[in-house]
């Protein structure tokens, strides 16, 4: 008989188990995603089956009033430049312009001097060094919060509060792209870039002809954490900025909800607006995106 | 030069030979040794020029904030009005400040609650999904990632939709399951208030955790768990004698950041109860914002900074010696 037969029932055991662990992560999984399904799915419901006790599972008819809403509710410059202003349109399109431009600025400012501090920390030898390492630990290991008052004195003081750069130097000087690309260029042999100065390559050459490149891998992950996190910053956004034409998009969302009725509708609309960019940029980058958290924890 | 193991060998990348070989001509020892130091504060001036641009960010606006928030919370500081020294009154305001105990206690019961909570179901999932094939195992981290991607005001605004009184998706199930025999007011209950936060905390705070344990456990000494079950050892067996001890840093490092994230649980608060009702679910960080933009008490919201910060700094020493310990 099959049944008595030890290994036969090892396997059969194993098949249960691994039929279980399926089942049970499934589940998880559906949690975990029915927030967003519910996003997606409410800003396309009528009113009437929002506000139904009743939920409705899947809206019966898709429309567009939630979007039409958000869109006529407030209206900003769509972009301005050097002082000029756009032409005027829907507050929210502005929202993401502002989002748009944080986050890539942030990214791409934090990439290089992440990638220069992070070489310099790993390879070269300079007074103080491990103090400043000391002081960047240290302030990893701090909440943000911590230094809000100050830092919104600051911003005040250079007349940066309320604009979208009082956001994107904090994120710049936020230590974990140095920490994480010290990581990778600690891994590049010392040799490589010695053999260059050898050769007779100036520093700077060094760095961009033969550092940058082999810590590309490490660049790429700090730039999709910077991008991600600093598009859903809420908090620095929150104390920073105040005018409609200045807000970001989460921070946009969050001042619609009015105080006694909520429509939820309008609500979800924009979330969608403000999730399913950075959700597409996530899926599309995600590779990188787990590399450069198991990285920053390899030394942690 | 040589006695010193390795790290002038670092310091000193190509001019350390030179000099030995040239140490019997002394005139050119001379010559050497400027070149060395020359060499030396090139060094010194590369360095600092790469770090340049970061440490303008990061001095300007991380090290000076932490170090004024130090400073100001021994003044009374608020807008408009230059700022008065008043010692450790704020200290001492702050010991006597219950809403302030209220505070500090809310978000210890957050910590404890959280912390253990994501370590262990993050755990979990990820040895589930880590035996999976590797598109599976993918796919379903990158599911378990997603409220952290969605951002927290999208999350915690779909969640105030699913929390509500009337037309909430909760109170629908819970009835229909029988759990409930009328709609609760989840959010407005100060005793459900606080556990509702922890919920969506937790929904948004396993993501990173998973995907580090699910490649901690990727990067186990497959040989050893293979010998471990050649000698007999049960699954369970070999997971906790082998797996886990190797999993050690990995687990230290999640409870660190695990930690730290959820001092900083905000926006959820902010958006979904503003610390009430009555204050059931005012946390430090609520408070400080509280503190600093409706009443403009920047001093008293600095010094409360300034206590959050030792809190922090004093939790992440105690994991560590454990962590070191084990």
């Amino acid at each position: 008989m099959a049944t008595t037969n030890p290994i036969e029932k090892r396997k059969r055991n194993k098949r249960a188990a691994s039929i279980a662990s399926w089942i049970i992560v499934c589940i998880f999984a559906l949690l975990f995603t029915f927030p967003l399904y519910w996003i997606i799915t409410g800003s396309f419901k009528v009113k009437k089956e929002i506000i139904s006790s009743t939920p409705v599972w899947i809206p019966s008819k898709w429309v567009l009033d939630n979007y039409q809403n958000l869109m006529g509710k407030r209206s900003a410059p769509l972009f301005e430049l050097f002082g000029i202003a756009g032409p005027t349109g829907p507050a929210a399109i502005r929202w993401l312009v502002n989002t748009v431009f944080m986050a890539v600025v942030s990214m791409l400012l934090t990439c290089l001097t992440a990638a220069m501090a992070g070489y310099a920390l790993a390879k070269k030898r300079f007074y103080g060094r491990t103090l400043i390492f000391t002081l960047i630990v240290c302030a990893m290991a701090l909440p943000k919060q911590v230094i809000l008052i100050p830092l919104l004195r600051e911003m005040s003081s250079l007349h940066l509060y309320d604009t979208i750069w009082a956001v994107i130097f904090p994120i710049v000087g936020w230590p974990f792209g140095v920490f994480l690309l010290k990581q990778f260029a600690e891994g590049i042999p010392t040799e490589m870039t010695e053999a260059c100065r050898i050769d007779g390559a100036s520093e700077w050459r060094t760095f961009t002809d033969v550092m940058f490149p082999m810590i590309k891998p490490g660049v790429g992950a700090c730039a999709i954490f910077t991008f991600i996190n600093s598009w859903n910053d809420y908090f620095m956004q929150l104390i920073m900025l105040t005018s409609t034409k200045n807000l970001t998009i989460s921070l946009g969302i969050a001042t619609m909800q009015g105080e006694n009725s909520i429509d939820f509708g309008l609500l979800m609309a924009g979330c969608a607006l403000a999730s399913v960019p950075i959700i597409i940029v996530f899926l599309v980058f995600q590779k990188y995106f787990t590399k450069g958290i198991t990285m920053g924890a390899v030394k942690g | 030069m040589a006695e010193k193991p390795s790290q002038p060998q670092r310091l000193l990348p190509w001019y350390a030979e030179i000099r030995e070989e040239d140490t019997p001509l002394p005139e050119k020892t001379i010559s050497v040794s400027k070149k060395t130091h020359r060499l030396v504060m090139q060094e010194n001036i590369a360095g600092y020029l790469f770090m340049l641009p970061f440490l303008l960010f990061f001095v300007g606006f991380v090290v000076y904030p932490m170090f004024m928030c130090v400073y100001t919370s021994f003044f009374d500081a608020t807008m408009n009005r230059e700022d008065i020294f008043i010692g450790f009154q704020n200290y001492v305001d702050l010991f006597n400040d219950p809403v302030f105990w209220k505070a500090l206690t809310n978000t210890l019961i957050i910590v404890v609650v959280s912390v253990p909570v994501t370590c262990a179901f993050s755990l979990w999932i990820a040895t589930l999904i880590s035996k999976m094939p590797v598109a599976a195992t993918s796919a379903f981290r990158c599911i378990f990632y997603l409220p952290v991607v969605t951002g927290s005001v999208a999350v915690t605004m779909v969640w105030k939709w699913m929390f509500n009184n009337y037309y909430g998706i909760l109170n629908y199930l819970g009835k229909g399951v029988g759990l409930l025999d009328k709609n609760v007011n989840w959010l407005g209950d100060p005793k459900y208030a606080l556990g509702c936060i922890i919920l969506i905390l937790l929904t948004t705070s396993v993501g990173q955790p998973i995907v580090l344990y699910v490649s901690a456990l990727d990067n186990v000494d497959k040989s050893l768990v293979e010998a471990a079950h050649v000698d007999g050892a049960t699954e369970t067996q070999a997971f906790w004698k082998i797996k886990w001890p190797q999993m050690m840093p990995t687990t230290l490092y999640i409870l660190v950041i695990t930690t730290i994230n959820s001092f900083q649980c905000f926006a959820l608060i902010q958006l979904l109860t503003s610390g009430g009702p009555k204050n059931s679910t005012m946390t430090i960080m609520y408070y400080i914002y509280y503190n600093a933009f409706k009443q403009y008490r920047y001093g008293y919201g600095n010094a409360m900074g300034v206590i959050l910060a030792i809190i922090i700094a004093i939790l992440s020493a105690v994991q560590f010696r454990m962590g070191k310990e084990k």
